[in-house]
């Protein structure tokens, strides 16, 4: 028996700064200091606080230590471990995510505060790794509920009543869409678990897969008993190693407990689950090109109707539902629909995981209950913008979706509120933008993505797409015209008439949002040829001031390409527009503030 | 696994992997483990806490603190209740950890004798 655990993260941002080396830092030291028998050291998934990596938190005394260095784990062990003193360089200590009390518990962490963790809320308590942690955390329970005493139309009517609507960003209801595909004819029917998260800085999924993956395993088995079927995949993109690796051990060690198999909790429901790796193509998240994946075929979308639930993966009805949607299954069947639709939004039920990123304080994972505002989620749990610098924008939905403004900051949270303020939930990327950002720039980033991730099946998105991207680049560079913005605007809604999928039909979005948003951006670029925020190379040029310059020649030393020249000691130094290559080593570097950026 | 009773059966046997994770226990018991409480032997007193509580499952979690600056009296056990209550025993042995468990923990009565109160009366 243990006296205390030692938890460190594993997720994929903690073990990119060395956790695996801090883990094993852990157990060699506890040996050292014969503590190995009342110590133990548990990998967790991701504790959401990624900003503050590599976490490592200690429980019963719920102390929490970021920034921790594998030399740190020594002083741990002998001083809090050994000694019972908390080593408080080490403890969390940033004001904005602190309380006002000295002594750090990690339930009052203002990050985790306003967060209702649902499809979270084994990640960073338990190790995804054993099986039985997740049965201590009530895992399993669901399933064995719902097989023993439950029909399949029981557990339809639960998922529709809870409102539990599609986490992967187009917000369809569960409930319905399990409906469908129970009221089709026949007995091969499949279920999918759609883990190809693609969107540009979304790691919800894959941090739900590596700190939890029974419970999507167990929201599948559900899944795949209200709708009939006894074989499901998980597809997921084979650049998500620890998630493949975690889920693979679950399914092993889930099978060996007969919780997936054969004749499940003796209740002669069949079901077994295998893993399809994407090669990482975004396009592969649209079911119906994901499904073609599946089947070893080229991922490209075909268009529907017919639609999966009717004829899906093998030509039989599919169900696919989303690794968050998957997550909330067990919970809901467990605590009850109307706990889950006592959640939310009138029209959507329940939590949301976000992915925090961009200018923001405090980057990591949050979930918190829909109807919380923008505001609440970037400035109480995320603390804002950092460096002091003004808030421009937040972006959702990824390349689907669209930014929104400070007007909007203070809009709840839900899929129907983000489409009417002209953006969209998408899977749950928040990007947030501030002064320096450069509105046309970021338009131009989201549809270099989607030129590269256009499967080509369709006209309007392969050569619409690409023209777009002309155009931005052109503005970009200082060579756009006021027309320009028309044609662009004419094209974005061409597209999303007429392109097959869900990715051409959305991909138009960044552009029109803002254009509607940040039109005096890009008027700034065609008519004025600047960029405000000063992103775009073409358009700056650097200048030293002779008046302010004090000739010391650090500029012109560390100029990577010998643009600066003048004397030491004697001349002002200037810089060659000719030669400069705008990297801004010369705007850095000087001390007396003498370079400018125009 | 062929029964929800067969599940019932391995989450209890599992749940004590993680309940020190979860709180809501009624009890805190805290064991000074500065040097000198090391020294004066707080070490097998902590052991054998954790041990009979596992085995026993008190309702309370054992942890360790830093010196609690009463160092002649070492080993020291504080015990604090949910409702706010806080307890302090003095000279601690294994087999005195035993019987707070049993009477404090187990049965909610304070081991009086055990106390710094009682102690120091006597030593005064």
């Amino acid at each position: 028996m243990y006296r205390a655990n030692v938890l460190c993260c594993a997720g994929t941002g903690c073990t990119a700064s060395n956790s695996a080396k801090i883990f094993d830092n852990f157990n060699e030291c506890l040996r050292k200091y014969g503590l190995e028998q009342e110590v133990k050291v548990v990998k967790t998934g991701c504790f959401g606080l990624c900003q503050k990596g590599p976490i490592v938190a200690i429980y019963p005394d719920k102390v929490f230590y970021c920034h921790v260095k594998p030399e740190d784990v020594e002083r741990i062990v002998s001083e809090h471990l050994y000694k019972g003193r908390v080593v408080k360089e080490l403890e969390l200590s940033d004001e904005d995510l602190q309380t006002h009390e000295k002594i750090l518990d990690i339930d009052k962490i203002k990050f985790y505060e306003k967060q209702q963790r649902i499809a979270l809320r084994n990640c960073g308590k338990i190790n995804p790794e054993d099986i039985s942690e997740y049965i201590a955390m009530d895992g399993y329970q669901a399933l064995g509920n719902v097989l023993t005493t439950m029909t399949p139309q029981d557990v339809i009517d639960v998922m529709k009543k809870s409102g539990l609507r599609g986490r992967g960003g187009a917000g369809f209801p569960t409930g319905v869409k399990w409906q469908f595909e129970k009221d089709q004819p026949g007995d091969e029917k499949y279920v999918i678990c759609n883990a190809d998260e693609g969107d540009p800085g979304a790691f919800m999924d894959r941090s739900i897969l590596e700190g939890d993956p029974n419970a999507v395993l167990e929201g599948m088995a559900i899944m795949a008993y209200a709708v009939g079927a006894h074989v499901g995949y998980i597809y997921i993109r084979a650049e998500y190693p620890i998630a493949v690796h975690r889920l693979k051990i679950a399914i092993k060690e889930a099978e060996e407990y007969g919780l997936l198999g054969k004749n499940i909790f003796n209740s002669g429901f069949d079901f077994k689950i295998e893993i399809r790796l994407g090669a990482g193509a975004f396009v592969c998240g649209e079911e119906t090109a994901l499904i073609a994946s599946i089947e070893g075929k080229r991922g490209m979308p075909s268009p529907k109707p017919p639609f999966p639930a009717v004829h899906g993966v093998w030509g039989k009805p599919t169900s696919i539902n989303n690794v968050e949607t998957l997550a909330n299954v067990p919970q809901i069947m467990l605590k009850g629909a109307d706990w889950y639709a006592s959640m939310g939004t009138e029209k959507s039920k329940g939590t949301k995981v976000f992915a925090l990123g961009g200018k923001i304080k405090n980057t990591g994972l949050v979930e918190v209950p829909m109807g919380t505002t923008l505001r609440e989620i970037i400035y109480e749990i995320g603390g804002g913008c950092p460096n002091n610098k003004a808030f421009k924008a937040v972006q959702t939905g990824g390349p689907s979706g669209g930014c929104l403004t400070e007007k909007e900051l203070d809009t709840p949270i839900d899929y129907d509120s983000l489409i009417a303020a002209g953006s969209m939930m998408g899977s749950g990327g928040m990007i947030v933008l501030d002064e320096d950002n450069c509105m046309v720039d970021v338009a131009r980033f989201y549809m270099e993505f989607i030129v590269d991730e256009s499967c080509g099946k369709c006209t309007p998105c392969r050569i619409g797409t690409k023209r777009l991207l002309e155009m931005l680049t052109k503005i970009t560079k200082g060579e756009g015209t006021m027309e320009m913005l028309d044609e662009m605007e004419q094209l974005c809604y061409e597209i999303k008439d007429t392109a097959l999928c869900g990715l051409g039909q959305t991909a138009p979005n960044p552009i029109l949002s803002t254009l509607n948003h940040f039109k005096d951006e890009y008027i700034a670029h065609i008519k004025d040829k600047r960029c405000p925020a000063g992103v775009c190379k073409a358009l700056l040029t650097y200048k030293i001031d002779a008046d302010k310059c004090r000739k010391c020649s650090l500029c012109s030393r560390n100029c990577p390409v010998g643009a600066i020249t003048g004397v030491a000691g004697k001349e002002p130094f200037k810089i060659d527009p000719e030669k400069c290559i705008k990297c801004g080593t010369c705007l850095t570097t000087c001390r007396f503030g003498a370079v400018e950026r125009v | 696994m062929k029964s929800l009773e067969d599940l019932k059966k391995m989450r209890e046997q599992a749940l004590k992997k993680v309940e020190m994770r979860e709180g809501g226990k009624n009890y805190r018991v805290v064991v000074g483990m500065a040097t000198c409480g090391i020294a004066a032997g707080a070490r097998p007193v902590l052991n054998r806490l954790v041990e009979e509580t596992a085995e026993k499952n008190y309702d309370c979690v054992v942890t360790q603190t830093g010196c609690i600056g009463m160092c002649v009296y070492e080993p020291i056990v504080e015990v604090y209740g949910k409702d706010g209550s806080h307890t302090t025993y003095v000279h601690m042995t294994p087999e005195k950890a035993t019987r707070v468990l049993e009477e404090h923990i187990g049965k909610g009565n304070v081991v009086e004798e055990y106390t710094v109160d009682a102690v120091k009366g006597v030593a005064a």
